[in-house]
């Protein structure tokens, strides 16, 4: 059987199974608002597309790769960061972000330990991990313990800047380029900026095996 | 509110788990979830800040056990029902018992529009600044009962403002009463110390985003 045939074949059950409890209750809820006429369910799949399909990390990691290549762009982006994301025509005008340098002396780390704020329209909406207890609860009172865990442990000469972001400014994190991509274009240079970088959990690191 | 909501600082929880290639969502209800909560906001009937205070209202045992969008249900229908877009038999039934006479929906052109637009909280308001960067402040020790955004592990501590990030809708008051309350917002810088103690690390600090009203000068 192919991977195509295989993963219809799952789409298939999955529609054949009971719904369970949450999911039951969301139809319920989506008939109701439509019938009444409070949502349109147009603007449902359009706003689930956007976020499937448009808006995601990549546009972050855009962000990053110009940074890196064009200082002007990155004294801006630092100076107002909503208006140099703006620049590269992400919908990010209502969104309000200060972005945050990581330096070889310097680690950024954001969090939201009241409930999930996170920069929408540079990287998506956030992982289930981001939104969890135990980042919610440990990001703040033990951040070196969670980027140990996460596989990178922090010098103790670098200072740790956790931001918790309470209220409806965002945090980027602007990480460091990585040494041995002295030459890549933008575009290659976006291409290994990760999600997790952005946020401050890791660090951009050249996957092995990577030539220019 | 004293909630489980507030979580920083606290222990027991475990290890964080990051899933590799983590789909944006888990299955079609969540993405549902997400999309009715957004759609129906559209006819600000709520806030931001209502509506992160109708899931912070979630019991407690329940919210602890809940996963994210089952919080987002939970606060959507709370807020359908208290703001009269719905009532409580309908929402039982599942059948509508009339029409919105009301505002339009939201249309599938208006999306991309009203997700840039939805957050906005700065203000123009022409508020005088009561500390500038440099300037050495103390959370306040409140503890209200309705929503607000100073975080328990904050509170009496003293810091230093980081940034004064200019005039904002007030998220506390927004919240409960809709009373924008213009005030500055700025990043206060708190040493790791001040916040947990000798045994955290003496380079470390957490900045939290507080407003004049969260903060007296130190």
């Amino acid at each position: 059987m192919s991977e195509h045939h295989h993963h219809d074949d799952d789409r298939v059950s999955e529609h054949d199974r009971p719904l369970s409890g949450p999911a039951l209750r969301v139809k319920a809820l989506e008939s109701l608002l439509v019938e009444k006429g409070l949502v349109d369910p147009a603007a449902i799949d359009e706003l689930i597309d956007t976020f499937e399909t448009k808006v995601g990390p990549r546009n972050g990691a855009r962000v990053v790769a110009r940074a890196w290549v064009d200082p002007a762009y990155k004294q801006r982006l630092l100076a107002n960061g909503g208006a140099a994301i703006a620049e590269l025509g992400f919908a990010g005008r209502g969104e309000e972000i200060v972005v945050l340098e990581n330096t070889s002396k310097v680690r950024n780390l954001v969090v939201c330990t009241l409930c999930s704020c996170y920069p929408w329209s540079v990287l998506g909406l956030p992982p289930v991990w981001y939104k969890s207890a135990p980042y919610r609860s440990r990001a703040v009172i033990d951040p070196r313990g969670v980027l140990k865990e996460l596989g990178g442990e922090v010098p103790d000469d670098v200072e740790v800047r956790v931001w918790d972001s309470t209220a409806e400014l965002r945090y980027l994190v602007l990480p460091e380029r990585p040494a041995g991509t002295e030459g890549w274009s933008e575009k290659q240079l976006a291409e290994i900026v990760t999600r997790d970088a952005m946020i401050g959990v890791a660090q951009v690191t050249v996957p092995a095996g990577s030539r220019r | 509110m004293n909630g489980v909501h507030d979580m920083g600082g606290m222990h027991g929880m475990g290890p964080v788990e990051i899933e590799k290639d983590e789909p944006v969502f888990h299955s079609e209800w969540e993405a549902h979830a997400y999309a009715i909560t957004i759609a129906a906001g559209f006819h600000r009937k709520w806030n931001i800040d209502m509506s992160r205070y109708s899931r912070e209202r979630m019991p407690p045992a329940r919210y602890i056990a809940a996963s994210y969008y089952e919080r987002w249900l939970f606060g959507l229908e709370k807020l359908l029902v208290e703001q009269g877009l719905v009532t409580a038999t309908e929402l039982e039934t599942g059948r509508a018992e009339s029409k919105w006479g009301g505002t339009r929906a939201l249309g599938a052109p208006g999306v991309a529009a009203y997700l840039s637009d939805r957050l906005k909280a700065r203000l123009d308001d022409d508020v005088p600044t009561k500390f500038k960067p440099g300037d050495r402040v103390v959370a306040r020790n409140i503890h209200p009962v309705g929503h607000t955004r100073l975080p328990r592990y904050a509170r009496g501590r003293r810091g230093v403002i980081d940034r004064d990030h200019g005039v904002f809708t007030f998220a506390d008051t927004n919240a409960m009463s809709r009373d924008k309350k213009p005030q500055h917002l700025y990043s206060v810088r708190f040493a790791a110390r001040e916040l947990w103690g000798p045994d955290a690390s003496a380079r470390d600090s957490v900045y939290v985003l507080l407003w004049d009203d969260h903060l007296d000068p130190s």
